[in-house]
């Protein structure tokens, strides 16, 4: 046993993902309705330029997803999110 | 038949305090002159821009919500339209959900405005 050849022995060892499975955060906790007067909130679902990340990002399901767009370009509006920029948060 | 509606609007930064209260109440007139419902109202105070509006990189942000009959909205635009002390609005239309949600959202803030008194 103390000359295990068998063993494949890895200079950097392969790291064991455990892949964590995505879910929507509106449907996990029962949110109905997206604010667009809560920038806080909404910046989860913006990139560093204030883009909107996509659904495969954020897990969110087609309905929200189109809530939270939607929430966002209002706040836009109103000059609670910026349309473009750097560093944002 | 009354819908709900919310709207926010930003004021200049260059009024003084009493003058933006006036600016303010203007429009809280013409919604309850109008035969239509104030439900709540929320002063934000002079809040920064995330990018420059006329130049000005600060606002007053004053939120309404009130009931209203549709053909109302387009009076009260053109109104904000007119209005040079107002840089931007937006009225919303209120759904099941987004009127539940404002409904929780007026009771937090009265537990708040309370606990302050």
């Amino acid at each position: 046993m103390s000359t295990n050849s068998s063993e494949i022995r890895y200079l950097t060892p392969p790291s064991v993902e455990v892949k964590k499975k995505k879910y929507c955060r509106f449907k996990k906790n029962g949110i109905k309705y997206v604010d667009y007067k809560d920038p806080e909130f909404l910046k989860k679902f913006l990139n560093e330029q204030g883009k909107i990340l996509p659904r495969r990002i954020t897990g969110t399901s087609l309905k929200y997803q189109r809530k939270v767009s939607q929430a966002i370009k209002r706040s836009r509006m109103i000059a609670l999110l910026p349309y473009v920029t750097d560093l944002l948060k | 038949m009354l819908n709900q509606y919310e709207t926010v609007f930003i004021t200049t930064p260059v009024l003084s305090d009493a003058q933006m209260k006036e600016a303010v109440g203007k429009f809280k007139d013409l919604i309850t002159s109008n035969g239509c419902e104030l439900i709540h109202e929320e002063n934000w105070g002079l809040k920064k821009l995330a990018y420059p509006i006329q130049k000005k990189s600060t606002g007053f942000y004053q939120l309404l919500e009130f009931k209203a009959d549709p053909a109302f909205i387009g009076k009260l635009e053109t109104e904000f339209r007119r209005d040079e002390r107002i840089i931007r609005f937006i009225t919303v239309k209120l759904e099941k959900y987004a009127a539940e949600y404002a409904e929780k959202r007026r009771k937090k803030v009265n537990a708040k405005t309370q606990s302050e008194n």
